[in-house]
């Protein structure tokens, strides 16, 4: 097992691309976390273990403070909307190689681009028209987020 | 190949058998090429969001490589009507 952990100390040492969150690696010493690669087995990959790692994880341009394009602060605002403040946010303005991964992970043209429970839901258009119909209040009781708009629905009718 | 709304509205109705299509340029907002597009097709029919919206993805995946910003609503002719009707 040794030589597979000094090899992927010296895979991080030489700075290999697509990694994006580097942490500092003490001489000597590798995390298994950090055999990130862009591998060619997708589920395995950076990028999958990324989506797994939180319920609700999106990728959009800039940041849920500052959000840089229409599209992506219309998914912002709408999880905010529904009271959904806990998710992981990642920029792809900051990284090309993830701009352009995370489009061929998902096989998906365009950003912003969510993902509940590691799974591709949509882009903008989707989330929206989820939001409309009332798909999303359900798709996230099943991730066990209660949706602020519940609430907001129930003080409707005690008026 | 200049993507323009006619090209657009063309290969969706021709490779999908869309029965109705819209298609707005709505690349003077945008920095870039972009498009917003209404498709309704009986094919929709029992689909799922997203499994519609990557029939379209797929349709135009050439044109997509070109397209920057691009919004799509996705309906079946019943859903249309029932909107037109609103």
């Amino acid at each position: 097992m040794n030589h597979l952990f000094r090899l992927s100390a010296g895979l991080l040492r030489s700075g290999t691309a697509g990694l994006y969150r580097r942490r500092p690696v003490p001489e000597g010493h590798v995390s298994l976390v950090v055999a990130r690669l862009f591998s060619s087995e997708p589920e395995n990959s950076e990028l999958g273990q990324l989506i797994k790692k939180d319920k609700v994880v999106v990728f959009i341009k800039g940041t849920p403070a500052q959000p840089m394009c229409g599209f992506s602060n219309a998914v912002v605002q709408i999880l905010r909307m529904h009271g959904v403040d806990d998710y992981a946010s990642y920029n792809v303005l900051e990284d090309q190689d993830l701009r352009q991964g995370v489009k061929n992970f998902s096989n998906w043209p365009t950003i912003p681009q969510v993902y509940f429970n590691g799974e591709f839901v949509g882009g903008c258009d989707i989330l929206l028209q989820m939001h409309q119909n009332g798909d999303l209040v359900e798709e996230l009781k099943k991730l066990g987020i209660h949706s602020a708009l519940l609430d907001a629905n129930k003080d409707e009718q005690k008026k | 190949m200049s993507i323009t709304a006619e090209s657009l509205r063309n290969k969706l109705t021709a490779e999908m058998g869309a029965v109705h299509v819209e298609v707005e340029d709505t690349t003077t907002d945008h920095c870039s090429t972009s498009f917003k597009v209404l498709i309704v097709c009986p094919q929709f029919e029992g689909k799922p969001l997203l499994q519609r919206h990557r029939m379209v993805n797929t349709c135009l995946a050439e044109e997509l490589k070109e397209i920057h910003a691009f919004e799509q609503k996705t309906l079946t002719p019943e859903q249309w009507e029932k909107q037109k009707a609103e």
